[in-house]
């Protein structure tokens, strides 16, 4: 990093200030979050001065049962609606790739739709549908975050099958019938031979799914009912109606369990293999 | 590969197979709510709980009064804002990336994705936390307030007057802040992987015949990168348009975005029919944005 052989004109990562520009930029976005970590450690009911280090908040937090259920909650949502945008973002993919069919073109640009429209607008529309269709909401867990999770396959899906679109655009057809000439059921040759294929766009939409319902505040806001919270509008009731270390402590958990994850598709994709999933 | 596409008619087991599940759920779960909310807007209240479609365009006229016009407006200013800021602080990000070494690249972006994957509420709600009055951004400014102050007694003048934490949160200048600190990953990913396809002996050619690094940049670089600044742009500008939490939790009672006015009108105001309107009204918004977009994206293609 520090080598003393002179600076070459497209170097322009090793130009001063271009340094500082990333380096700020990086302490722009991760000082909030490593100061709120860091905090969620303090033993004091102010934010602000450090007066020693306790877990009395982590512990708070999880015996907090609201916040614990909203985050399992969370978790459940993210879980189901993650196999289910799974199965149908795959499927449609796999049916754009390899199908022509009338109206093709209408099915493909109303699926990009729930990627474009504002997430409020697509909120306040389930708001309405579930209200107008009468949808339960009496029933026992986990039959109650119903509501939650259809919403979220809605805006999970499309990705899903843009994660698996991208990546079948590089499987060779003929592998399929050499499949078939060799006796291979349909659906053999899908399971033997395309499943195969599509595997790391699986495991990147799958993530991507995850994440995405995790992260969702505003569509859930609109879709859960009092006994339904999720993570997300927990922690946004708390903050709007009184801010606790708590907070903080629930906070670190999510944050280091996103960090997880990262980290677990990093091994299994690469770094290059999830920037282009974006 | 589009040579290769199978028509149904000839599969229609496994055509069957594949097609229903998806279309059954986006006409299910995407359009006909989407149709309900449209249906909606032409509707009025007819009592405490039930809208009758009338047909009416009084919504949409009510949409038109300056009010709501002035946020819509305002909307487009802090987006536009947010959008520029963006631009400005990501792009030297992105070339940086770019031209950085090799195996500092991808550890590069990830540093700009983690945010990214990490929990919007968490990330807004660490930012408030930090811009509050006993945040540290008072502390950093009042230590600047105590230099300055300190500097006046070195020359002989008065010290200035003790610091008074500033209200940092809830006015239009922290939703600016809070936008662009959700939004900067979105801008810098597309950005990065247009300059990444770029062909460097061009810059390189460029320096060589004696153009300066100003020149060089605002001559071939941004060219070249048009399409992913476009694609940056329009990724940005889209979701922060369309933004309810941080206005919502940033803001002040003038920070309210559009989003925030349809979020009153099926809460608070119990106005659906026209929350359904103004709804409706963004999403028209988006698709004239998307629509310019694709008119330039095919211009330069014919070009």
């Amino acid at each position: 990093m520090f080598n003393r052989t002179p600076i070459a004109p497209l170097e322009y990562t090793r130009k001063l200030w271009m340094r500082s520009w990333v380096g700020l930029t990086m302490l722009f976005l991760y000082a909030p979050l490593i100061i709120l970590m860091i905090f969620s450690f303090n033993d004091s009911k102010r934010n602000v001065v450090w007066k020693g280090f306790t877990l009395k908040y982590y512990e708070k937090a999880l015996n907090n049962d609201s916040l614990v259920e909203a985050l399992v909650n969370s978790l459940t949502i993210a879980a189901l609606a993650t196999i289910v945008s799974l199965v149908i973002g795959a499927l449609a993919a796999v049916a754009l790739w390899r199908f022509r069919f009338p109206f093709k073109g209408l099915v493909e640009g109303t699926m990009s739709l729930p990627i474009i429209v504002p997430e409020i607008c697509l909120g306040v529309a389930f708001l309405i549908f579930f209200a107008k269709v009468d949808w339960p909401t009496d029933l026992a867990w986990p039959l109650n975050l119903s509501a939650i999770t259809i919403a979220h396959i809605t805006f999970c899906f499309p990705f899903v099958a843009m994660v698996v679109r991208a990546r079948l655009a590089s499987f060779n057809k003929e592998e399929e019938e050499a499949a078939k000439d060799l006796g291979a059921t349909e659906w053999q040759a899908f399971r033997d031979v395309l499943l195969p294929h599509i595997r790391p766009a699986l495991v990147a939409g799958a993530l991507l799914a995850f994440t995405l319902s995790l992260d969702d505040f505003v569509i859930t806001f609109f879709t859960s009912g009092p006994d339904t919270i999720t993570f997300p509008v927990k922690v946004y009731s708390m903050v709007r109606f009184s801010v606790t270390p708590e907070v903080n402590a629930a906070s670190t958990i999510l944050i280091l369990l996103t960090v997880i994850l990262t980290f677990i598709a990093l091994k299994l994709q690469g770094v290059k293999g999830i920037a282009e999933t974006h | 590969m589009s040579g290769a596409l199978q028509d149904w008619k000839s599969q229609k087991k496994p055509f069957a197979a594949v097609v229903t599940a998806p279309v059954f759920w986006l006409a299910l779960f995407f359009v006909a709510p989407m149709a309900i909310v449209w249906l909606y807007s032409f509707g009025q209240n007819a009592g405490p709980a039930d809208i009758e479609i009338s047909g009416t365009l009084d919504n949409y006229k009510r949409a038109t009064e300056w009010l709501y016009v002035s946020i819509f407006l305002k909307s487009f200013a802090v987006a536009g804002l947010t959008t520029l800021l963006c631009l400005i602080i990501g792009f030297p990000v992105a070339m940086a990336i770019t031209f950085a070494a090799p195996k500092w690249r991808p550890w590069l972006l990830l540093g700009i994705m983690l945010p990214f994957w990490t929990n919007l509420l968490i990330r807004t709600y660490a930012l408030m936390a930090l811009m509050g009055t006993n945040g540290y951004m008072n502390k950093g400014l009042a230590g600047l307030w105590e230099g300055a102050s300190w500097l006046r007694t070195l020359v002989g003048m008065q010290p200035l007057d003790a610091w008074t934490p500033v209200q940092l949160l809830y006015n239009n200048f922290a939703v600016v802040l809070g936008l662009v600190y959700v939004h900067l990953p979105f801008m810098v990913l597309p950005l990065y992987s247009a300059l990444d396809r770029l062909d460097k002996s061009l810059i390189e050619a460029s320096l060589d015949l004696g153009a300066g690094h100003l020149k060089t940049f605002m001559q071939i670089v941004v060219p070249l990168a048009a399409p992913g600044i476009v694609a940056g742009v329009m990724i940005t500008l889209i979701p922060a348009l369309g933004a309810y939490l941080t206005p919502d939790l940033m803001g002040g009672t003038d920070s309210q975005m559009i989003a925030n006015v349809i979020e009153r009108q099926f809460k608070r105001a119990n106005d659906w029919p026209f929350g359904a309107a103004l709804s409706f009204l963004l999403i028209y918004a988006m698709f004239i944005l998307i629509a310019f977009q694709s008119m330039r994206s095919n211009k330069v293609k014919a070009a």
